[in-house]
């Protein structure tokens, strides 16, 4: 085992395939343009910041597109860097989710006097491990794509300096993933000590056969609760509600969707690659995961008077029907990671319109209290219908796109044909209903209650940028759900190659 | 044009008001006129299209099969496809409604409720009415789910936005409880999918191939459905939604509420629940039975106890839908054919009865029959429509009140042979009593409100007058029906008998539910 590591004297630089790396260098290169624009043409480079972010993002997606039309699978670094179908599409969700959170930030961080440079300079390195995490086949290269995205997150999510509950945000955040951090490196410790290599294939023979030891079970868990931190899974989501509300709205979007989806293709990667042979072991953890996400998300979010702490707490439930297709995973395979995966791109559709919502209507009422939203239909009619369109989409109705994305995950949990399957899906159902009270309540302030007297009800006036942002969202979340084929035509199949 | 009917017939009266909801999007709010102008124009066309439907589903003579169907890939990879098709069950329900919503329109032309915006309420309407013409026409499981709900969004903004005081509660309760329902029909709708032979959601496909499922399993299922169903229907004990959402709705929405949305739910019965799973329904059908007659005699005495004359008629829905029910649970083709019957009278009466309603609230700006009085006196004409749909629906034969209710209780003299026939009969006494009762609450409400002289309040309003042009327009075609069908039924049951036929298995004649499995199990 030890011999086939390379040894230190006889380093030979692998062999690099340029091209599938390209997406993560044309990021790195955006980003180091961005800042030396801040170094050269200090303040006049202000105005072009978040332009130049934005297309160098969907430059980013050119390589993606010829690696897709390419379409082999490319290994590099001994199998510790894959980019196969599933890197490919969840590379794609990440940038494309990065562009509109940049559409989503062009106004706020540039009326806010914020320093442009920089946001958009971390944001682009977070992006860079998001898309990094899609092709990270082994232990070292997650945690460093885990590290990449996070790191630039906490600095993020206390952008509002002068904010104390940004503050606040940004330190309980930093905390909890520190914390979080440490336990899953603890857990990847132990699985490396068994297995001797970091690569998942080889952590998936060595976890595999006979009876699970402590060892493993133990490694098994404390990687899973890591990545639960991440994705905000109850029991592990007590970061969220705080960080999203302090954090400006923007980063919090970025978290809610791009971060939280990152975790989720850890999770996936781990579960498929990493301990198939272990279903007798994360099967139970993620099912209690799934549980409980979904049904206290939803129980703490009836209570909720802010909308982004709704938004938080809905996106811990919505968090819990994601892992729970992992629920069943190994009854069912490839069919677990489709159904994350339809949900992952879904949600990353309806979340980030709900937001562009919120930050169109908070220009207006500086305020994030639900009842701010009271007639918003009187005077914003096209906005409490694209918000009615987003959060009945998150309540899975039909033919708004969330539909297909439970849809999915029913299907996933019924096709287990286990009894863990088929109580999953029925504890689903309940809280899928759960769930539309909450957001019809959002509904009913627009549509049903007349505006405060003292409320500004003259036309509300949304800058061009978020109108893109919510053009293309609204049209995503229609198309996905009424012709749900535009998704499933790229999660056919067997998603991450497997080296056996 | 028979081609192109087979090609597009349903595809187009299903999508044609969503696309007149989208130009009405694109016109300014305030053009008021132009919009109420673009809605019925969609819902006439529809109409008239309906009518083209009909006379080339008679022309081709093939009532018991699906007609007009359309085959196409949808999302593959679930292998849910669209198919759309009608049959004689399908097609009656599917023209009621082609006919009530162009009626609703009409009815509010002049009286749009508070907080008016006559074009946001006619955009609604009109994505109702492709959900409900959509459910009926959709012969594959997913699509008819996507329909199915399609109809909760405008509904609970219509009951929210444009209801009565308590209308919010009311919104919400309704969406609720048919979510709840609607969930867990998706979960056995995927259970029929994994466990029948064949990996599809096609309704056609689906008798046979779900036939090798183990009984255990199909029980499980069938429970599925009858939550998603029986909440829509409602059945007792899921009906609690039903009289909130109905005296809150405006009175355009209560009348599609009691002339298509409920039928949604006993149209599942017939079309999916039990043509799939007829084993389990037969193991279903006396628990079904037993709850439907409690919620006949409660619907009823709940009908006694009420002062608001729209809750006497939202409890009188509770009971008229047992009935049709309580036909469904006999698992006889009598008792089915009574059921579509009374599906399609319960419709026009109390559709009818809700537009009346909702007149006599425009005129007197109350409900509460202790304050009514005397409408013979002061809008006789108004008052004699009243006391006409109180026979049809107490069911005086000669209106198709009738039609739907007696043959229901004779069917269950004699259910299917699988079933326990004491049990039926004693349903079949009980049921009988509730129609003694429907006559107490019916008599009741019209001596109440038609009856006497008017209250000194109201004895010299000027508001009261008899019915205007617009309501006589909206009404009169639901009138003739209510005639015509009571005195020449054939004409329905001659559509609908085939296509039930067609619908049962045989295998509910043998005395016990075993031979389905034992036929399966010889194929």
């Amino acid at each position: 085992m030890i011999s086939s590591l390379p040894s230190i004297a006889g380093f030979v630089r692998p062999d690099i395939d340029w091209h599938a790396v390209a997406p993560e260098l044309t990021l790195l290169g955006v980003g180091a343009v961005v800042t030396l624009l801040d170094i050269v043409l200090l303040e006049r480079g202000r105005a072009y910041t978040s332009a130049l972010a934005g297309i160098g993002l969907l430059v980013a997606l050119i390589p993606i597109v010829t690696l897709a039309a390419d379409g082999t699978t490319r290994e590099m670094f001994g199998g510790a860097f894959v980019v196969d179908d599933f890197a490919l599409i969840l590379k794609a969700m990440f940038i494309v989710v990065a562009y509109i959170v940049v559409l989503l930030s062009t106004n706020y961080i540039a009326e806010g006097d914020y320093w442009e440079n920089e946001y958009y300079g971390l944001m682009l390195s977070a992006v860079m491990g998001m898309v990094l995490m899609a092709s990270a086949r082994d232990l070292v290269t997650i945690f460093v794509a885990l590290e990449l995205l996070s790191i630039p997150a906490y600095l993020l999510a206390a952008w509002r300096k002068a904010d104390p509950k940004s503050n606040e945000a940004g330190l309980k955040y930093y905390l909890m993933g520190v914390f979080a951090s440490a336990i899953m490196l603890y857990g990847m410790s132990l699985l490396f000590g068994l297995a001797g290599d970091t690569r998942l294939s080889a952590i998936s023979d060595a976890v595999s056969g006979g009876d699970a030891n402590p060892v493993v079970i133990l490694g098994i868990i404390f990687v899973i609760v890591g990545f639960a931190f991440k994705v905000s899974g109850f029991p592990f989501h007590t970061w969220a509600p705080d960080t999203y509300e302090g954090a400006p709205t923007p980063v919090t979007a970025f978290l809610a969707v791009a971060s939280k989806a990152a975790g989720f293709v850890a999770l996936m990667q781990l579960v498929h690659a990493g301990f198939p042979g272990r279903d007798d072991v994360y099967q139970p953890l993620l099912w209690i995961l799934a549980l409980g996400s979904m049904t206290a998300g939803n129980l703490i979010a009836l209570r909720q008077e802010n909308i982004v702490r709704l938004m938080a707490y809905s996106g811990v439930s919505q968090a819990g029907f994601m892992l729970a297709p992992l629920a069943v995973a190994g009854d069912i395979g490839d069919d677990a990671l489709s159904a994350v995966i339809i949900y992952l791109l879904i949600y990353a559709a309806m979340n980030l319109g709900a937001f562009a919502v919120i930050i169109a209507v908070a220009r207006r009422t500086a305020s994030g209290e639900i009842s701010s939203y009271a007639g918003l239909f009187k005077y914003a009619p096209g906005m409490t219908i694209l918000m009615t369109v987003f959060l009945f989409s998150l309540a899975g109705i039909p033919p708004l796109g969330g539909w297909f994305a439970k849809f999915a995950v029913f299907r996933a949990l019924v096709d287990a044909n286990t009894g863990w399957g088929y109580s999953l899906a029925a504890i689903a159902a309940v809280n899928s209903v759960i769930a539309l009270f909450y957001y019809a309540k959002v509904a009913r302030m627009m549509w049903f209650e007349d505006a405060p007297e003292e409320a500004d009800t003259s036309a509300l006036r949304v800058p061009p940028s978020l109108i893109a942002a919510l053009g293309l969202t609204a049209a995503a979340t229609l198309l996905f759900g009424i012709y749900p084929a535009a998704i499933t035509h790229f999660t056919e199949g067997t998603l991450i190659a497997l080296p056996y | 044009m028979g081609e192109f009917l087979n090609d597009w017939g349903l595809s187009i009266p299903t999508f044609l008001p969503i696309i007149g909801a989208a130009v009405m999007l694109l016109i300014p709010k305030d053009r008021e006129q132009l919009h109420k102008l673009i809605a019925l124009a969609t819902t006439v066309a529809v109409a008239a299209f309906g009518l083209l439907l009909l006379v080339q589903f008679i022309d081709n003579d093939n009532y018991g099969a699906l007609n007009f169907v359309v085959d196409k890939g949808w999302i593959d990879v679930i292998d849910s496809r669209y198919i759309m098709g009608v049959d004689g069950i399908s097609l009656p329900l599917m023209l009621l409604t082609m006919l009530i919503v162009p009626l609703c329109v009409i009815y509010s032309w002049n009286h749009f409720p508070e907080p008016h915006n006559p074009k946001a309420f006619l955009m609604l309407l009109l994505i109702l009415e492709t959900g409900m013409i959509g459910t009926f026409a959709a012969q594959d499981l997913i699509l008819f789910f996507v329909f199915f709900e399609v109809v909760l969004l405008p509904m609970y903004f219509m009951i929210g936005v444009w209801g009565g005081e308590n209308r919010r509660y009311a919104a919400i309760k309704f969406f609720l409880f048919t979510l709840f329902g609607s969930a867990l029909m998706l979960v056995s709708f995927l259970a029929l999918y994994f466990l029948a032979d064949a990996s599809t959601f096609d309704m056609r496909l689906l008798p046979e191939a779900a036939a090798g499922i183990a009984k255990s399993s199909q029980v499980w299922v069938f429970g599925g459905m009858f939550l998603g169903f029986g909440i829509k229907v409602p059945m007792f004990p899921f009906h609690t939604w039903l009289p909130d959402a109905h005296t809150e709705a405006p009175t355009v929405g209560s009348v599609i509420l009691a002339a298509v949305l409920l039928k949604l739910g006993t149209y599942g019965f017939v079309r999916i629940a039990i043509p799939i799973l007829p084993e389990a329904a037969a193991e279903w059908a006396p628990f079904i039975g037993l709850l439907v007659v409690i919620g006949i005699i409660y619907g009823a005495l709940g009908c006694l106890a009420q002062r608001d004359l729209k809750r006497l008629v939202a409890f009188s829905s509770v009971a008229h839908m047992g009935f049709v029910m309580l036909g469904i649970a006999t698992l006889t083709d009598f008792g089915i054919n009574a059921a579509v019957f009374g599906m399609v009278a319960h419709g026009l009466i109390t559709g009818m009865l809700f537009f009346l309603a909702g007149s006599v609230k425009e005129r007197y700006h109350t409900l509460d029959m202790s304050r009514l009085g005397g409408l013979l006196v002061q809008a006789p004409r108004m008052g004699w429509i009243l006391g006409f749909c109180a026979m049809a629906s107490l069911g005086l034969p000669g209106l198709a009140g009738f039609w739907g209710e007696f043959p229901a209780i004779l069917a269950s003299y004699n259910p299917a042979e699988v079933l326990a026939e004491e049990t039926f009969r004693s349903y079949m006494v009980i049921a009988a009593l509730g129609t003694v009762l429907a006559a107490g609450y019916l008599l009741w409400m019209l001596q109440k409100t038609a009856f006497g002289t008017p209250r000194e309040e109201f004895a010299n309003d000027p508001h009261v007058h008899d019915a205007t042009a617009s309501e006589y327009l909206a009404w009169a075609p639901l009138l003739i029906l209510i005639l015509v069908l009571g005195v020449y039924p054939q004409l329905l049951f001659g559509a609908t008998d085939p296509a039930v036929v067609n619908s049962l298995s045989e295998c509910l004649d043998s005395s016990t539910s075993d031979a389905c499995f034992d036929a399966a199990a010889g194929k």
